[in-house]
């Protein structure tokens, strides 16, 4: 097996932009907190409903400016409903769906995460920027699923 | 020269000396033709369904009532990603193998129809369940969704019948080791192996899903399922399947582009270097498609992005290579100039110039596949139509327009007939067409997805929300180039029926670029798939084995099923 030596430039060249291209992501991920949301705890869909976490939940203030929100997502819908959030706010979202898999995505911002059952997920968002916000669900979740949205509205 | 049907013997078990013999012996032929014949209907039905959905998105069309956009998008996706990728590389790859190794085992030729048997019922069963409305859960079938039984029981006879397409594979390509002692397989031979290599990986992954857990979770013998099991099993299926399609077209760009231009392979020692690398290291890719899922660590996610990149160096050493035999075979006509040898490429011979574009459209898929695939701009992109858009450019344009070009020669060369000159001039047009309505229909995508649009949803309107307004203009063009596209289908239905019916008889050539030069031979130990088969298992466990041990053990109470019919 002979390497012609242009190839073997052109693959140094690929290898070494590959480098530095996955030492980003590394340091992306693993300094500056930018991983993707990966949370790891379980919980029986059956019970997400009446579960401590999820039944009553509503915005809760936990700090200046800083807020929790457990939200449920099932077919078709996100429980609670429409929301309301002060600017410059930052929110961390609980999800779990008692039914099939469902998608959490706010438009015009970067959430987005997938909401397995049996699985906790958690995802944290800053609206800085007033105006009224869609969440929807991306992942197909039956025959209702172009109906699950909702909005958020910071003000 | 006599009919193969008439040769006296079949020739097994060493190379046909290729000037004499074109053509193959008539039970590959037949097995072969019947394998590609299901492939051509499914595109046929498939794309039907593509038309379709690109009108109900863009919301000019309603569908009645006994259909819902999801049928339809189930079928999609089945019929195009798992019914005609594996009818095509299987008839493809049956057909390429028993020229280059002078004919299949008469048993390889039982498991072919035995497999093709299986597959057929399979998707007609999974076509049926689809159709009825009773199968509402895409071709990812994502768990606790839950089809109709049968509907399931219609995939795995599809993945059985791959399987024992396998075996008939490695009966042929290891006769031929055995009657060929201290010899290296020929290169076209050695992809197809690669190729059903693959499929095995992939078969088992799936297999395990369908029939271990999913059918005795349908017909209610066991009450739940995890459905983050089954994510990750259905995904390191799913980027097997890539790695499959890929496989399958690149060896038409290895192997038969050298010949069609009248060049010669660049370097077989690396292309199986490629091949190699692309069986060994890439099935974890799967988890790509899990970025955003919970019960997966940060740090797990890392490594998989890493083992998706992979992909890049048998990419890059494909791109240099087809350069490289495009230069050479200009070279040898004797071309001077830096870039003459551009120019004298056969532009108007149909099968270099689908191919050519298929290579160029992977251009664009490659470098959107790995933003899809880089940890964080994932989010920004996951289950956006973006995604949609990337898939088009990859499946669907850069192997697709590989499967067209290898049918202008591969249907003839079994039909027993020319392309003629119209038929080539039709298929230059196909190729033209097919690619602008994918750049209109994939480009629109694309900028729908970076806009926010959500994939796999049959209406984004969403009351009227003014973050889903922009999204209505790019919905037209996907409309547009989907009536483009199925124009393009029309049309390759068209050349397809003439190749193999009615276009003249006569010898047409299944072009196999010329081996290896001597100095340039693999050493023998590149046949020995033991070595690759083990390597690229240990890279599946390094992947797999913490994540699924976390799974099985992590206590999740598991899920109950939820009907979509
Ligand atoms: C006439 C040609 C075609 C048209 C008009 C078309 C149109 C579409 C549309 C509109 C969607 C997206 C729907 C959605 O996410 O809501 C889609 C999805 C898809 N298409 Fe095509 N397509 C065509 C050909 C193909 C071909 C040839 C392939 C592959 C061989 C292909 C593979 C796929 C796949 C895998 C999906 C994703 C399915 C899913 O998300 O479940 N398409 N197509
Ligand atoms: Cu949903
Ligand atoms: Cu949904």
């Amino acid at each position: 097996m002979r390497i012609h030596h242009y190839e073997k430039l052109w693959l140094m060249i690929g290898s070494f932009i590959l480098i530095i291209f996955l030492s980003i992501l590394a340091i992306q991920t693993f300094f500056l907190d930018m991983g993707p949301p990966s949370h790891a705890q379980t919980i029986n869909p059956e019970t997400v409903r009446e579960s401590e976490l999820f039944a009553n939940a509503a915005l809760t203030e936990i700090g200046e400016n800083e807020y929790k929100l457990a939200i449920i997502a099932e077919m078709f819908a996100f429980r609670p409903g429409d929301l309301e959030i002060p600017a410059g706010s930052t929110v961390h979202f609980t999800l779990a769906s008692p039914d099939v898999t469902h998608g959490f995505k706010i438009s015009d911002t970067n959430v987005n995460v997938m909401v397995v059952p049996g699985h906790i997920s958690k995802v944290s968002h800053t609206f800085s920027e007033p105006g009224e916000y869609l969440i929807l669900c991306n992942e197909y979740c039956g025959l209702g699923h172009e109906y699950m949205a909702n909005t958020i509205t910071v003000k | 020269m006599a009919h193969v049907s008439e040769l006296p013997t079949r020739p097994t078990g060493k190379v046909v000396d290729r000037d004499t013999t074109t053509r193959i012996p008539i039970e590959d032929v037949r097995l072969s033709a019947a394998n590609l014949s299901i492939a051509f209907l499914a595109l046929l039905f498939g794309g039907l369904a593509g038309l379709l959905q690109g009108f109900v998105r863009s919301g000019y069309l309603e569908l009645p009532s006994w259909i819902s956009y999801y049928a339809l998008l189930t079928a999609h996706g089945v019929l195009l990603v798992l019914v005609l990728s594996s009818f095509f590389s299987i008839g493809y790859l049956y057909a390429g193998t028993s020229k280059v190794l002078g004919g299949l085992h008469p048993k390889t030729i039982g498991f072919g129809w035995a497999g093709f048997a299986l597959m057929s019922v399979g998707t007609v069963t999974a076509a049926f369940f689809i159709l009825a409305g009773k199968a509402n859960v895409l071709y990812t079938f994502y768990t606790p969704m839950q089809a109709h039984p049968w509907f399931y029981v219609g995939l795995s006879l599809i993945v059985v019948g791959i399987l024992l397409n396998c075996v008939g594979m490695f009966i042929t390509y290891q006769s031929w080791r055995k009657n060929n002692p201290g010899k290296l397989t020929p290169l076209f031979a050695f992809f197809s192996n690669a190729v059903f290599v693959l499929w095995v990986f992939a078969s088992l992954f799936i297999a395990v899903f369908v029939v271990g857990l999913v059918i005795p979770w349908a017909f209610g013998w066991v009450p739940t399922i995890d459905p983050m099991i089954g994510r990750t099993l259905f995904w390191a299926f799913g980027h097997t399947l890539v790695n499959i399609w890929m496989l399958t077209s690149i060896s038409a760009w290895y192997v038969s582009m050298p010949k069609i231009i009248g060049g010669k392979v660049f370097s077989d020692s690396l292309a199986r270097v490629a091949v190699v690398i692309l069986v060994v290291a890439n099935v974890p890719g799967g988890f790509h498609h899990q970025i955003l899922d919970p019960g997966l660590s940060v740090g797990l996610k890392f490594l998989h992005v890493i083992q998706t990149f992979m992909i890049i160096f048998p990419s890059l050493m494909t791109a240099f290579a087809m350069l490289a035999t495009m230069e050479w075979a200009g070279r040898a006509k004797g071309v001077t100039s830096l870039l003459g040898w551009w120019k004298i490429l056969p532009w108007k011979d149909a099968r270099f110039f689908a191919l050519i574009v298929a290579m160029f459209a992977f251009i664009p898929a490659g470098l959107g596949g790995i933003i899809n695939a880089s940890n964080q701009i994932n989010q920004v992109v996951h289950n956006s139509i973006w995604v949609t858009g990337h898939l088009h450019l990859t499946v669907g344009t850069t192997v697709m327009l590989t499967f067209f070009g290898v049918s202008y020669w591969l249907v003839p060369f079994l039909s027993g007939r020319k392309m003629t000159k119209v038929l080539n001039r039709l298929a230059i047009a196909q190729t033209i067409i097919w690619a602008s309505g994918m750049l209109i229909m994939s480009g629109a995508m694309h900028i729908n997805g970076l806009l926010g649009s959500p994939r796999r949803t049959a209406d984004t309107t969403y009351g009227g929300h003014n973050a889903a307004a922009d999204w209505a203009f790019y919905e037209m063009f996907m409309a547009l180039g989907g009536i483009i596209l199925f124009g393009a289908i029309v049309l390759i239905v068209y050349i397809w029926t003439q190749l193999a019916f009615f276009a003249p008889k006569g010898e047409t050539d299944f072009p196999i670029g010329e081996d290896f030069s001597e100095k340039d031979a693999s050493p023998l130990f590149m046949d020995r798939w033991s070595i690759w088969v083990t390597l690229g298992v240990i890279s599946i466990a390094i992947a797999y084995v913490i994540p699924l041990f976390d799974f099985i053990s992590g206590h999740n109470p598991g899920s109950l099923p939820f009907l979509m019919f």
